[in-house]
């Protein structure tokens, strides 16, 4: 049987052809059921009353003018709901609604249902709060120095909420062989995901005692696991539906409290509740891009040839854990996959704040590195004077190797990538070659490239078990009807139609002959959810499985049917046939009637678990992924060096997707992940002011700038089909990974076009202008931190690299 | 206050033309056209972002012309003509835009689709040969969060090649990205 169905060399009749999605119909006539759009008989209506203190203790919460306004039906409080959530097993700190003290302005504290929302709302500003205010924590800096007064009672120090310090091989002996080493200090500014759909959930508690919660949600599993927690009911009475999701981009993948609350109001009324967010609410929801300063130590050979590096990381967290554990490893775990790093040295920090809590965006934790990485990788290139296309093509980590870290690499396109964008950007054409005296485009213009690398799918689940990722259940009728089941959950990106277009393809069938019910947990089996790019490659995997199965069933039936050998027959163009007569066989339908006859009722299932990482050091859950996908990109700016305003022209783009399941769905996730590189490096932000700076300067989509058309530049993208064993068909990644390269490939064109270092993010005309000035003085041309802030570091672990013969485990830690 | 909105303030009664037929409806007279459509005629296709006339997710044609229904009263509505999503197709015939829309993948989520193709809609009454920079124009005043908006740009060009009766499919750089 074909491993990964790599089709024994058969044409694909399905897989890379650009086929509309299942649901295209759907969402272009306005009839996707999204969760704001499911109206139950004798709904209520929720809503949430969210503190406006940013750090208070709860004094008391008095409801009954609330509950006394005709139209209300229930309020609860934080006392209602006494047991405490969170995505991660480590950071169990949130509750539904906030007990004895908020954290956070925005933090919900009590909850109305009434029969409108009108009432909902009046009643909500009739419930009174006492606070005691306290003093509050600000940024990173702050929560390094202030212990007390504590935003959690847990964490590893003060208002440290985590801090990890590993080191593969030993760093310092790399700096040793290096000819030159550099230190740079970097600030990546958090920025949101702002999804289009504003979060919004019905819940409903039906006569026999089940509930059911739909929400626009990314991790349906995830989401059954906390509310049969907090709720203390059986996970199997439990039944969550992910509705379609109207954009999500990270920014629905933790369990919420207004989950949580339309469920217990749905309980304690026996009413269906809805409640949808007001965009101001989805700014206080928040867990987008964590703000991260960084300082980066790197050594090279003159060739730019890595050494050795240390890489420090400090993010700012907001105000619960959320995927922030994950987050900090992740600002660590991704910088060896990309170019060789013989040893490596990270430190992290992650502190609590009294702002909205961080966690994962689009490229999780990522983005920010792999723009200080590549950033001072330009400058590490001038300084050799090397061009920096050709210094980055020639240290490219290899295929089927472990990094120093542990990382496995598969299939490894980046050089084809770089080699795409620097012919189609005519960079040798364009780039200053870092002489100004003879630059190529004129001031003001100039042309900057950046690469990266991103996960397909997370090595390891949120929590520890050994059971698979991804389960899929397929279902065929005897009229010839085939379902295909399966927890995962389609945000935008079309994982619905992956699931059709890989059964359609094992089957010999239509994509469109295809039922797909996905994202139901009562109904399908468990995926994880949609996040860490981890759907097309692990529920295809399951769903060849699946397919495969069923098609040994179909193919031994017709096999005898026909009296033909097993292996002679075929399945094509709906039908199955003996390939030496294809005349001779049955109507897909008749197969299944033949298969149904023969075997009884037809089901089969296929279930994805990924490979064994060989890191086994503590910390080592964080970067292992079954295969990695690369990009490659140029950006091309125009600086007006009057105003500071930077535009982007176009960006040249290539992308290595192993193989395209359907290039047009890749195409769209390339362009959108441009975008939004774009929007982070150019304006997004999530800017505090007022009160010690932790009221949100912006919670609107009209001040809080996002790219419009206007501002989108041209993209010209390229595919780089080199299949990997581990993907489906080949196939790898494309949700997260080609944002990466975007904001360094700007930040860099910047510097080329104006000779200025911006060295955070975002770049606004502000930071150029200044950056301008200052170099008009003769200083310094750049913008950006020189600092980070100084922290007592543990010891850290170490681990042996593969190349010094290391096992994977840490060294036992020496007692001094 | 809040008694007398419990105990039933007089309701604003309004007719107007929605997608071709008469429509009359009556609802709490501060709600707004969105809201009406929603929450008191049962159209979901009109969606919203923002709900300050910030993101066009909730654009419909009122006279033929694009507005923002969370800016319009419903009360204004009356005596109007307008044309939500469910209006835009022929029946089961999907309207061209609609159907590049679905060939190219402009719809990702399909969130901000209904408010997109609304708005590409009344351009190409306008102006059935737009360039690029006209298209770009036209629908700078929405949001979409998926796309980048650039096979938004090729389905609009293609559905009005197709509606001036040219034959035409997407270059295949778009498909399968540049050689």
């Amino acid at each position: 049987m074909a491993k990964n169905g790599n089709n024994n060399g058969k044409p694909l009749k399905v897989v890379g052809k650009p086929f509309r999605k299942v649901d295209a119909r759907a969402k272009c006539t306005g009839q996707t059921k999204f969760a704001d759009d499911i109206v139950l008989p004798r709904m209520l209506f929720c809503k949430i009353l969210r503190t406006h203190l940013p750090h208070a203790l709860i004094k008391n919460i008095d409801v009954s003018k609330a509950i006394a306004l005709p139209g209300v039906i229930a309020v609860i409080t934080g006392k209602d709901l006494p047991i405490p959530y969170g995505i991660l097993p480590v950071s169990q700190d949130e509750h539904a609604l906030c007990i004895d003290k908020v954290r956070f302005i925005g933090d919900p504290v009590a909850a109305v249902a009434a029969i409108d929302e009108d009432i909902a709302f009046d009643a909500m500003n009739l419930i009174e709060v006492e606070y005691e205010p306290l003093n509050t924590i600000s940024s990173i800096e702050e929560a390094v120095i202030i212990d007390e007064p504590r935003i959690h009672e847990y964490g590893d120090e003060g208002n440290i909420h985590k801090k990890v310090s590993l080191e593969f091989g030993n760093v310092e002996d790399g700096f040793a062989e290096a000819d030159l080493i550099r230190e740079d200090t970097f600030f990546y500014e958090g920025n949101t995901h702002l999804p289009m759909e504003q979060h919004a959930a019905v819940g409903n508690f039906d006569p026999d005692k089940k509930l059911t919660l739909w929400s626009s949600t990314q991790t349906p599993h995830y989401v059954h696991r906390a509310l049969a927690k907090v709720l203390e009911l059986p996970a199997s009475h439990i039944r969550v539906i992910a509705t379609p999701n109207g954009g999500a981009f990270g920014g629905k993948s933790d369990p919420f409290n207004h989950e949580v609350v339309v469920c217990k109001l749905a309980i304690i009324t026996g009413r269906p509740v809805k409640v949808t967010l007001t965009r101001e609410e989805v700014f206080y929801c928040h867990r987008g891009r964590h703000p991260v300063l960084m300082h980066i130590k790197t050594g090279v050979k003159k060739d730019g040839a890595i050494t050795g590096m240390h890489f420090q990381s400090f993010l700012d967290g907001g105000a619960y854990g959320s995927y922030g554990v994950a987050s900090t490893f992740y600002t660590g775990a991704l910088q060896t996959v990309t170019y060789d790093v013989p040893r490596y040295k990270f430190q992290g920090l992650r502190a609590f704040t009294n702002k909205p809590p961080c966690g994962p965006k689009r490229g999780h934790g990522t983005p920010q590195p792999r723009y200080a990485l590549e950033v001072q990788l330009d400058k590490i290139a001038e300084q050799l004077k090397l061009d920096p296309a050709a210094m980055r093509r020639a240290n490219l980590v290899k295929p089927d190797t472990v990094t120093a870290n542990y990382l496995r690499i598969g299939s490894m396109g980046l050089g084809q990538c770089i080699d795409k964008v620097v012919a189609g950007s005519d960079w040798k054409n364009k780039f200053s070659g870092w002489d100004q005296n003879n630059r190529k485009l004129p001031f003001g213009k100039g042309i900057g490239i950046a690469c990266s690398s991103y996960i397909c799918g997370a090595g390891l689940p949120i929590y520890w078990n050994n059971m698979p990722q991804s389960g899929v259940q397929l279902r065929l009728d005897r009229q010839g009807g085939v379902c295909v089941m399966c927890g995962s959950t389609d945000i935008g990106q079309g994982s619905d139609s992956i699931l059709a277009y890989i059964v359609a393809e094992v089957l010999g069938i239509d994509p469109f002959d295809i039922r797909v019910v996905t994202a139901d947990t009562d109904l399908t089996p468990v995926d994880l959810g949609s996040y860490s790019s981890r759907v097309t490659l692990m529920t295809g995997n399951a769903a060849i499985q699946a397919a495969e199965r069923a098609r040994e069933l179909l193919v031994m039936a017709v096999a005898e049917k026909l009296s033909v050998p097993i292996e002679n027959i075929a399945l094509a163009e709906r039908r199955a046939f003996d390939v030496e007569n294809p005349e001779v066989g049955v109507s897909f339908a008749e197969a299944v009637v033949l298969a149904e006859s023969k075997f009884g009722t037809i089901g089969t299932v296929g279930s994805y678990s990924p490979p064994r990482s060989p890191g086994k050091y503590k910390g080592a859950g964080v970067g292992p992924s079954p295969a990695y996908s690369y990009s490659a990109a140029i950006a091309e700016v125009d600086v007006d060096p009057d105003t500071g305003i930077v535009v982007v022209e176009r960006i040249w783009i290539a992308h290595d997707i192993g193989k395209s399941i359907n290039p047009m769905l890749v195409m769209g996730q390339v362009e959108g992940s441009v975008y939004m590189g774009l929007g982070e490096i150019l304006m997004e932000e999530m800017a505090y002011r007022a009160n010690r700076n932790v009221v949100h300067k912006f919670p609107s989509m009209l001040e809080y700038k996002s790219p419009t058309t206007m501002e989108m530049c041209d993209v010209k993208t390229y595919l780089i089909e080199d299949p990997d064993p581990n993907g489906p068909y080949g196939a790898k990644e494309v949700g997260q990974g080609p944002l990466l390269p975007v904001p360094p490939a700007v930040a860099n064109a910047v510097y080329d076009a104006v000779g200025v270092r911006i060295d955070e993010v975002p770049i606004t005309p502000e930071k150029v202008l200044k950056a301008l000035k200052e170099k008009a003085k003769g200083r310094d041309g750049r913008y950006g931190p020189d600092t980070v802030p100084s922290v007592e570091w543990p010891e850290p672990l170490r681990v042996l690299t593969p190349a010094e013969g290391g096992d994977g485990k840490e060294m036992p830690r020496v007692v001094h | 206050m809040i008694k007398e909105m419990v105990t039933g303030k007089e309701k604003a009664h309004v007719k107007f033309v929605l997608n071709g037929e008469p429509a009359e409806v009556a609802f709490a007279p501060h709600k707004t056209l969105l809201e009406v459509l929603r929450e008191d005629l049962g159209l979901m296709g009109t969606k919203h972002g923002c709900e300050l006339g910030e993101c066009g997710t909730c654009t419909v044609l009122v006279n033929g012309r694009s507005i923002l229904s969370c800016l319009m009263l419903g009360l204004d509505a009356e005596g109007q003509e307008v044309k939500t999503i469910e209006g835009m197709a022929e029946g089961a015939q999907l309207h061209p835009l609609q159907e590049t829309f679905a060939d190219t993948g402009a719809a990702q989520c399909g969130y901000c689709s209904p408010g997109f193709l609304l708005v590409a809609e009344e351009l190409l009454k306008k102006n059935s040969n737009p360039s690029r920079d006209v298209i770009r124009e036209a629908l700078s005043g929405n949001l979409c969060r998926c796309t980048g908006y650039i096979k938004i740009y090729e389905a609009v060009e293609l559905a009005a090649a197709r509606m001036r009766g040219e034959e035409m499919e997407l270059p295949r750089a778009s498909i399968y990205g540049c050689e």
